[in-house]
């Protein structure tokens, strides 16, 4: 079954990246497909690469990006939430003259109509948020 | 067309185990996670509220949240069935939509 995963807050501040990080680890495991992770609102926070937790707590970010590597996720940032909250890719650092980015591997900024594409190409969608 | 409602927060912080008490029909299930798992406890204001939906709808609470929070199994009201993140993966494929309630 192909499953579209939503994830609406940031990492640290709430639960829900840790609960999709264990729903999307067990459908992966239970050999479904994950279509898409589209992250909104405060969870474009997830796809930073410049969050150091202590050595000793799960570090988020990473864990996503190093699943999306063995796995060929589609962890796709919403443009809107990220320009808000200074998430930027290379292209979109140029773009805007900034003189930094922090887009962790595995992600990419896209924009809203990646999650309604979820929405219709996935046999579920499962929303994670506050 | 039967439903799964996701449930994560306390009712005695916000009031979404009450809509979706309310609202989900006859069939459904309701898997209450995160602080959600305050709703499956036993001897509490709502825990009535959730034994008396339980003739209509089928409830399921996560163990690992269950335990993060120093909570027992033990304390689960009856009729709930205990599950993990397989069983809760499970349960999205069985219904046909996913409404989480935040």
């Amino acid at each position: 079954m192909k499953f579209g995963i939503v994830i609406n807050e940031g990492p640290y501040t709430h639960q829900s990246s840790d609960s999709a990080l264990q729903f999307v680890k067990a459908a992966l495991g239970k050999g479904h497909e994950i279509f898409r992770i589209f992250f909104y609102h405060d969870g474009v926070n997830n796809g930073t690469d410049l969050g150091v937790p202590p050595q000793d707590d799960r570090n988020l970010a990473k864990e996503w990006s190093e699943l999306a590597e063995k796995h060929g996720l589609d962890l796709v940032v919403c443009i809107a939430a990220a320009q808000r909250r200074g998430m930027l890719d290379a292209d979109e650092m140029k773009r805007h003259g900034k003189n930094a980015s922090n887009l962790s591997k595995g992600f990419r900024i896209s924009g809203l109509g990646q999650l309604i594409e979820a929405g219709i190409q996935a046999d579920r969608l499962v929303t994670f948020g506050d | 067309m039967t439903m799964l409602h996701t449930v994560n927060k306390s009712p005695f912080e916000r009031n979404t185990l009450e809509s979706c008490l309310r609202l989900a029909k006859k069939g459904s299930a309701v898997l209450l996670f995160e602080d959600g798992v305050i709703g499956a406890m036993q001897n509490t204001k709502f825990s009535e509220k959730v034994s008396q939906a339980m003739s209509d709808l089928s409830f399921y609470v996560l163990g690992p949240d269950i335990k993060a929070r120093g909570l027992s199994e033990k304390k689960v009201i009856d009729g709930i069935k205990v599950v993990d993140y397989n069983d809760f993966v499970d349960l999205t494929a069985e219904h046909n939509a996913v409404q989480s309630w935040l």
